[in-house]
């Protein structure tokens, strides 16, 4: 995986609570078997004014031109700025992976679903929660500043405005150590095989009907 | 020392590793794999050169994609190229692997939710995973089910475990008794309507309360279905009698000693009477009308004799500008009868309610009447080959192809459009799927969630109408 340490870059406003996963990838692109190439259907639905359809050159599609993405300021924005509860609905990784193909690295909002939430570590890509008063601040500061950036550092746990304020955000250390080395956590996992197995062997005394019971 | 709830129970009995940094290694002892979610995890696996950890904890079938019609062709019937890729993909990497599937012509086909707890491959007090948000539902049976994303499918075939945070814990108790066509969903929306689609965020919901205690299994696995469109990754019933006989018999569930040993363990599995929650939601189940969602998140939901709801009337100016914003998409005025709300198409399926007596309850209101003219289509789409040849048993498909409903094949379905089965643009649909998202049954099509006799009654009268008005 990706590490993640540091990162500054432009701040895209996304105005609007409850961004669910369905929004963020329709359906109709997790039919691919890859994890690429879902940069272009991201928010497809609120992007473009026609229907997306998978494997189509969607640089010929009609924009929508009230769409934050699409405003010539916010092009290429890696930092998303998003309101509450932002990632609800589906469990899908095609949601992070979609930002990320975008070229988003991190994202802030005031609170995130928890599936999305998880999902997001696992692709190099940081969610930061952040009070609902910061988050307001940072707003008006984004719309109203154009070429508005963030700087985080994930090492001192912050984020810094252009004009040198600070806001410390808290994420969990497992998590925090995994992005700050790009760790594959499958491997710090099974450095702990042993106890697995000694568990698993525990558990198929007490628990005999769990095991092998396929018919 | 306080008790311990029923999630603390099933985290302590899973716990292999508690890390210092807060983390802990949790023990799955089920993973359900659908075609969606698990193609970039075998992937994965071929090109870390892993091996699954146990095989014989894993369950496969294909359901997002397939369709529900003209399914002797199998394969060859997925019409979308990409689609067919998808679900041969899954095929191949069950064969490689050696995971059992239950492939698109096996009769034990279905929606990974309803084929799990109809195998008895889902038992009390298990964990169970899947790359998929609804496995909630499986914590009616006293199990710590939840969705997961890919990255962790993989996981969980390369270590057996997940790495968690533990949770915290909410109760969310619904006493009383519901009224006459008052239902499971009508429960659930009901909750989701009073906490909110972040109500349940960060914590591990349990269900209780006379309601729940008196709720049949299909009717638990409803409500738990939907925790997470209150933000809860996993929703819980404690286990019971009514648990332990819907376990028995299946072709999973153990028998004999095993059996005995089981049960004994299941039945501790509650939370106990002292036990602290961190958060406690009380409804009165008496007092639930049969719901309808007129907006485009589940928490926007009305009882239907209410109506719309009017955004001037809201304070919150985020909520009055996402009221405004869900009218608009959904075609609908301020004030609104929610009887006034017409429908172009019914749908009854999806893993939320497309078990036996989810069509049972549909088919109870439609028999002896007629789909409404206005109508463009109304379709029944049972769980799983299994509930199809049960309802087909019972004579289920005669009295909805007779009122001119459609009967067939099972998948996901349009709960989420990835098959054929989808709203046109602008199309109001009964639905008693889960989700009422923009977009999520088609491109511009418009949703609102119901109970299937609730899509029953809305098929008859080709707009919403209290189902209550017609069990009379």
């Amino acid at each position: 995986m990706r590490a993640f340490t540091q990162h500054q870059g432009l701040v895209a406003p996304m105005d609007r609570s409850n961004v669910d996963t369905d929004m963020i990838i329709p359906k109709q692109f997790l039919k691919s078997i890859k994890r690429t190439g879902f940069g272009p259907n991201l928010f497809d639905e609120l992007r473009y004014l026609d229907e997306g359809k998978p494997d189509q050159d969607s640089s010929q599609r009609p924009l929508n031109p009230d769409f934050v993405l699409n405003q010539p300021r916010y092009k290429g924005a890696s930092v998303l700025l998003a309101r509450s509860n932002f990632g609800c609905g589906s469990s899908r990784e095609h949601a992070p992976w979609a930002l990320d193909d975008y070229g988003f690295r991190v994202i802030i909002a005031p609170s995130f679903a928890d599936i999305f939430y998880n999902n997001c570590f696992k692709n190099g890509l940081l969610p930061i929660v952040l009070e609902e008063k910061v988050v307001d601040k940072l707003f008006d500061e984004a719309e109203v500043l154009e070429g508005y950036q963030l700087t985080v550092d994930l090492e001192a746990k912050t984020v810094i405005t252009p004009s040198g304020e600070s806001f410390s955000f808290d994420v969990d250390d497992f998590r925090r150590h995994c992005l700050l080395n790009g760790l594959d956590d499958i491997g710090v996992t099974l450095e702990d095989a042993e106890l697995i197995k000694s568990y698993e062997d525990q558990r198929r005394k007490t628990a005999p009907w769990l095991f092998g019971a396929s018919q | 020392m306080a008790g311990k709830t029923l999630y603390d129970k099933l985290w302590d009995d899973h716990l292999v590793k508690q890390r210092e940094d807060g983390s802990a290694l949790i023990y799955i002892d089920r993973q359900l794999l659908h075609e969606v979610t698990s193609p970039q995890a075998f992937e994965g696996l071929r090109l870390a050169n892993r091996k699954p950890w146990r095989i014989d904890a894993n369950l496969a079938t294909p359901d997002h994609n397939v369709p529900t019609t003209d399914r002797a062709k199998g394969i060859e019937g997925i019409v979308d190229p990409v689609s067919r890729i998808q679900v041969e993909t899954l095929g191949k990497n069950c064969d490689e692997f050696g995971i059992l599937e239950f492939k698109i012509m096996d009769k034990r086909q279905g929606i990974v939710h309803v084929i799990g707890p109809e195998q008895g491959a889902t038992l009390p007090g298990m964990t169970i995973v899947c790359g998929d948000s609804h496995t909630s539902t499986h914590g009616a049976f006293g199990c710590l089910a939840h969705g997961i994303g890919t990255s962790e499918v993989e996981h969980v075939l390369a270590t057996q475990c997940l790495v968690q945070q533990k949770m915290k814990n909410m109760l969310v108790k619904v006493d009383g008794k519901l009224g006459k066509g008052v239902t499971a969903k009508d429960v659930v929306l009901a909750i989701i309507g009073k906490i909110g689609t972040a109500g349940g965020t960060g914590h591990a919901i349990e269900f209780g309360g006379e309601v729940l205690q008196n709720m049949s299994m299909e009717g638990r696995m409803t409500v738990c279905n939907m925790a997470i469109e209150a933000g809860a990754r996993v929703g819980m019933v404690a286990v019971d009698g009514t648990t332990i006989d819907y376990v028995k018999g299946r072709p999973f569930s153990p028998t004999g000693e095993n059996w005995d040993a089981a049960v004994k363990y299941w039945r501790t599995l509650h939370s106990d009477l002292d036990a602290v929650f961190d958060k406690v939601v009380e409804l009165d189940g008496s007092e639930i009308k049969p719901q309808v969602s007129w907006g485009t998140s589940p928490e926007m939901v009305a009882d239907v004799t209410g109506n719309v709801p009017d955004p001037a009337k809201e304070e919150d100016p985020i909520k009055r500008e996402g009221i405004e914003r869900a009218l608009k998409y959904m075609g609908l005025q301020a004030n609104q009868a929610i009887t006034d709300i017409k429908l172009d198409r019914v749908f009854i399926g999806s893993c939320t309610n497309s078990r036996i007596e989810d069509l049972r309850e549909a088919a109870v209101v439609v028999k002896g009447r007629k789909v409404a003219d206005s109508l463009k289509q109304a379709m029944v789409v049972p769980g799983s080959g299994l509930v199809k040849a049960q309802a087909e048993e019972e004579g289920l498909d005669r009295i909805f192809l007779e009122a001119g409903l459609e009967w067939r094949d099972p998948g996901c379905s349009m709960c989420l459009a990835m098959n054929a089965d989808k709203l046109g643009q602008g199309e109001h649909c009964a639905s008693t799927s889960n989700r009422n998202f923009e977009g999520r049954q088609g491109f511009g099509g418009r949703t609102h969630l119901v109970s299937p006799a609730m899509a029953a009654a809305a098929a008859i009268a080709g707009h919403f109408v209290d189902v209550r008005e017609l069990l009379n």
